[in-house]
């Protein structure tokens, strides 16, 4: 794909805090992402990754802290939630689903010209479902739903590029080809954070890591994080809330 | 010449039927293609409790200035849309999911309604109200109807995409803009154009069918949006036609007759509709081998 690209975004956590009624989530993430960087976001069930790519999307408010996302919009950032909330029994096409990815370009009212429809039409076959343009949402499969979602994303053309389990219950040569997309963005200069539970493929494919189980257990190259002494650490993190916990003070020092 | 004075006649000679039918035909052109986007977002009942949600309004201006359509059209546009509006937004910014701050919020509506009706009303001029005076359209109805229509059709083009899109994955829209919210409350609000343009035309009650009945059969005919969206417009207008002519050869109440056609429409459909009308069920499966 072309690459139109606004340069990749330094993100920047400042002591940011998300949670859900007045209970941490991410606690206190401080910490930076370059321009171009390819994190896999790893932890227990419970330890904050979803709330946190929420949080970036600007889907939750913070409780304490801030994201800089050095610029770039809201609105440009492409994220594919864990459970996309879509509905497949709405008679849309794969190819509609596509171009939906192209509403930044041409919005509520442009038109899809012919420039677009190559888009779409590469996006489509990149993911592998040449075939499948007129199929409509209800008769896809787990993994060929995916995969449009993946080509929704190549449409979008973002900088900023958030993925929350994108490999879940999926098969390996699916999974094959959409970590083969990813790779791609990460060459084209774009930043990919993907939530992620497999470690075997954190390990082979993602260079850099966050260990997060409320807190930043670790954060760095990837060998240096998923290691078996930070993953009981992160095991030992309690997911249940304490309803007598004190109220975290700004000016406290714990964590 | 038998089918002519059966089918042709009366609207020929007839200045009122006429008039009916001409009523109709710009309903089913507004009020069809918005019941299939009410089907596809799982909405069916909010056109019944938007419907209802607008009594209060009709009632007040009924009991201002009598049975006159412009003063009740008014008052029902504004109580439906304070509803539709009420139920958007607080679906919107508290944990109450739609139907339930709908329900909550046309349940006070109704009520509201009854009651300023019983303090003056009689049960005669409700009853006019609940089931309509299509063979009575002045000129006024009329050109509101066309209006109405006109209105509803540009106004879905407009917000179509965003509608769509805010239809199939309401989150990925919220991210990329905010024309969802538009969009939806835009949405809404021809909801209650239709059904306040429909309720002059056909009564509260039986507005609804004229919505949602060809809404629903479109389902047995079309796969697609815009196919489903022609197939609606087509069993409206002949459900039109056919309750019509019902009524005048019968006598019957023309309300009544025009949705009880639109009904017998979707019990066809849902039996011999090519998309998975009951009857294709008993024939023996057949498949391909890849």
């Amino acid at each position: 794909m072309a690459m139109s690209l606004a340069t990749a975004p330094a993100l920047t956590f400042n002591r940011v805090t998300f949670g859900y009624e007045g209970h941490p989530a991410v606690h206190h993430l401080a910490g930076s992402v370059p321009p171009g960087s390819l994190l896999a976001v790893i932890g227990p069930n419970g330890s904050g990754k979803s709330t946190l790519l929420k949080g970036l999307v600007g889907a939750l408010r913070p409780l304490e802290g801030g994201i800089d996302l050095d610029g770039l919009s809201r609105h440009d950032i492409a994220y594919l939630p864990q459970q996309a909330d879509i509905d497949r029994s709405f008679p849309i096409t794969v190819s509609e689903l596509v171009a939906m990815g192209l509403w930044r370009k041409i919005g509520a009212w442009g038109r899809i010209g012919v420039h677009h429809r190559e888009l779409i039409a590469r996006a489509i076959s990149s993911v592998g479902l040449e075939g499948f343009e007129s199929r409509t949402l209800d008769t896809l499969s787990g993994g060929q739903l995916q995969r449009a979602l993946f080509a929704r994303v190549l449409t979008q053309d973002c900088p900023l590029i958030l993925l929350d389990e994108p490999l879940n219950a999926i098969d390996g040569k699916t999974a094959a080809d959409l970590i083969a997309l990813i790779h791609r963005w990460h060459g084209e200069g774009r930043t990919v954070i993907a939530v992620l539970h497999d470690l075997a493929v954190v390990k082979e494919q993602f260079p850099t890591a966050l260990l997060l189980a409320r807190e930043t257990i670790a954060w760095g190259p990837t060998s240096g994080v998923v290691t078996p002494a930070n993953l009981l650490r992160a095991r030992a993190m309690s997911e249940r809330w304490d309803e007598t916990a004190p109220w975290c003070s700004g000016a406290s020092k714990h964590a | 010449m038998i089918l002519y004075d059966a089918l042709i006649a009366p609207f020929a000679d007839y200045a009122f039927m006429a008039r009916a039918l001409a009523g109709c035909i710009a309903l089913s052109f507004g009020a069809a293609p918005v019941g299939v986007f009410l089907m596809l977002r799982r909405m069916s009942l909010a056109g019944d409790a938007m419907a209802h949600a607008i009594l209060p309004g009709a009632a007040i201006g009924f009991l201002i200035s009598g049975l006159k359509i412009l003063p009740m059209t008014l008052g029902g546009m504004i109580a439906g849309l304070t509803v539709a509006l009420l139920a958007g937004l607080v679906s919107r910014t508290t944990v109450l999911k739609e139907d339930a701050s709908l329900a909550a919020f046309y349940l006070i509506s109704l009520a509201l309604g009854v009651l300023i009706v019983s303090m003056k009303g009689t049960n005669v001029d409700l009853l006019h109200v609940l089931f309509g005076t299509v063979l009575a359209l002045d000129d006024t109805a009329l050109y509101f109807l066309g209006g109405a229509s006109t209105v509803s059709l540009f106004a879905l083009a407009l917000i179509y995409r965003a509608l769509v899109a805010e239809c199939v994955d309401p989150n990925f829209l919220g991210i990329v803009s905010r024309a969802g919210s538009v969009a939806h409350l835009t949405f809404l609000g021809l909801v209650v154009l239709n059904l306040v343009s429909g309720f002059q035309a056909l009564g509260t009650l039986l507005a609804v069918g004229m919505m949602m009945l060809p809404a629903v059969t479109s389902r047995f005919w079309a796969r697609t949006l815009p196919g489903m969206m022609a197939a609606a417009i087509a069993v409206a207008l002949l459900a039109s036609v056919a309750g019509l002519l019902v009524s005048y050869h019968f006598s019957a109440p023309s309300g009544p007759a025009i949705t009880l056609a639109a009904g017998a429409a979707f019990i066809a459909s849902l039996l011999f509709g090519p998309q998975g009308g009951l009857f294709w069920k008993l024939l023996p499966p057949k498949h391909r081998t890849a």
